[in-house]
């Protein structure tokens, strides 16, 4: 079916694979009763299923917790921070105010995309290794040809986070994954030729996530509360300081560099 | 204070004086050198001012002339596009101003028939310009080798997938925007409409006449992707002022077809 047909065909109605609500009734999510069986479900377990209609292990949630717990930081200088932040000190809504921070997550140099394109180098140099190339030859490659996103940070190098998360990754037994191991030999291959490229959170999230077995779409999909609890106390500080109290800007603090005063065409 | 403190927001489009008294607030403000309420304001439109943000020029009148027509032609996409569609689920179950049009901008930034679109459709032109063969190749090549944020596309930017001939609507604008000029690149799509059209199996759709006008009026891709955005915003709000005036039992709550077994829908 092609074209207007297609069109036609779809319009008018809803067709789900995915749940339905029967208000007054009950309903379903991914063919469970979400009430009925799932209401026990931790809130994490159920979004990951939401995503891949896939069960993950206990372990495995605990792992996505801490993620997310790892890299949440309540600093409102951060970029997407500073949206809730700024929302709520313009005396908007909160609501307003995450849903836009969260928007701006889904970052270049850090964040959504920077993690998206981390996991498809790690996926990439996966399959290049599983087909027999050498890790070297490879990384150099793709240092021709793009940039390598998961190492590097744009304002200290050194990722803090990391330690703390391989620890708990041990403790899961979640160490020996493939991504993750070869994650770590990459920052080998790196640190003599950059030594400021060290590996960062975003190529561990995503070597972690790969080593779930989650597609790159899913990981979009998985990633976006990533900084949410950190957001919400810089939302919360800045509504409890007076109106516009949040990064005040005196015009000297505007440095133009554009063209001189000039008047407008008659 | 100095000139220029350790942590300044640095632009070369925007300068304020302040008032003596208040370094917060502006006594003169100038865009690209132009003051802005001393001398533009009452003598420049609307679209003088956009044009004059993103270019860092004041456009000819002709220039002016012509994104002024555009405005309009994408100023309502109407409700049964998905961003204006978007933007009534925020207005009929009272959701507020601000999220029903931040509904319209991320439904309408996408890949059909949204700015991303535009973005995908400008940087044919920009690529490969009056080239027709090799425009024609670019166009039919709009799966990207790697993956982004964004979705891949489905179908040759500018072009309308599920479309049969090509709408009056966009005759129309094509029509009347190319005899605004002398515009290059919306002459030449007017030239080559059938051409394209006949390669490509698919009708030009508006995002791709949108897409000629901001490549002509010299925006780049990214530009034109921003403008595209904000000129479908009236639409939206006022879309979603009106289903918020009428409420929800007069907007549609479609019946569900829930089928857990099978494919919901097959590609287009």
């Amino acid at each position: 079916m092609k074209g207007v047909e297609f069109l036609a065909n779809n319009a008018g109605r809803l067709k789900t694979a995915v749940g339905v609500c029967y208000p007054g009734s009950h309903a379903i999510f991914r063919g469970h009763d979400l009430h009925a069986d799932l209401r026990d479900m931790d809130w994490v377990e159920l979004y990951v299923f939401g995503i891949t209609g896939r069960r993950f292990s206990k372990p495995q949630v605990r792992l996505l917790h801490a993620i997310w717990v790892y890299t949440s930081y309540p600093d409102a200088r951060l970029w997407n921070n500073r949206v809730a932040a700024l929302t709520t000190s313009a005396r908007s809504s909160s609501n307003l105010g995450m849903a836009a921070a969260i928007a701006v997550s889904e970052a270049t140099v850090y964040g959504g995309r920077a993690g998206l394109q981390s996991m498809q180098f790690l996926m990439r140099a996966k399959a290049a290794l599983d087909a027999g190339a050498e890790l070297r030859t490879h990384v150099q490659t793709e240092l021709q040809e793009r940039r390598i996103y998961g190492y590097g940070r744009p304002i200290n190098s050194t990722d803090e986070r990391i330690p703390w998360m391989m620890a708990l990754v041990k403790e899961l037994g979640f160490d020996q994954g493939p991504h993750l191991k070869l994650a770590f030999e990459v920052e080998k291959v790196l640190l003599p030729l950059y030594p400021k490229l060290r590996m960062n959170y975003a190529a561990l999230h995503a070597a972690l996530i790969a080593d779930l077995g989650l597609s790159l779409r899913e990981y979009q999909l998985l990633r976006v509360p990533t900084f949410m609890a950190g957001m919400v106390p810089c939302a919360v500080e800045a509504a409890e300081k007076p109106q516009g109290a949040m990064f005040p800007t005196p015009c000297s603090e505007v440095a133009y560099e554009g063209a001189g005063k000039r008047a407008w065409p008659a | 204070m100095t000139d220029k403190p350790k942590e300044s927001i640095h632009t070369r489009i925007w300068r304020e004086e302040p008032e003596p008294n208040n370094p917060f607030a502006t006594r003169a403000a100038y865009c690209h050198g132009y003051d802005v309420y001393g001398d533009m304001l009452g003598r420049a439109r609307w679209a003088d001012m956009l044009y004059l943000l993103f270019r860092g020029e004041a456009p000819s009148a002709a220039q002016a002339n012509l994104l002024d027509a555009l405005a309009l032609a994408l100023a309502n996409p109407g409700p049964r596009d998905a961003s204006v569609h978007a933007a009534m689920c925020g207005g009929v179950a009272g959701s507020t101003a601000a999220a029903s049009l931040m509904a319209a901008l991320s439904v309408g930034a996408g890949r059909y028939g949204g700015a991303r679109e535009v973005f995908d459709a400008m940087n044919i032109w920009i690529t490969v310009g009056h080239d027709l063969t090799a425009w024609i190749r670019h166009a039919s090549e709009w799966e990207s080798s790697t993956l982004d944020i964004w979705p891949q596309a489905e179908h040759p930017a500018g072009f309308d997938p599920y479309g049969v001939t090509t709408s009056t609507t966009v005759l129309q604008c094509l029509d009347k925007l190319a005899g605004m000029g002398p515009f290059p690149h919306l002459a030449w799509l007017a030239a080559n409409r059938q051409h394209l059209e006949a390669s490509l199996g698919l009708p030009l759709a508006l995002v791709g006449v949108a897409a000629a006008v901001l490549v002509d009026l010299g925006f780049s891709a990214q530009e034109g992707e921003m403008l595209y955005l904000m000129l479908r915003l009236p639409g939206a709000a006022a879309h979603a002022l009106e289903q918020s005036d009428s409420g929800f039992k007069h907007f549609p709550f479609y019946p569900v077809e829930w089928t857990p077994s099978q494919e919901c829908a097959e590609a287009p």
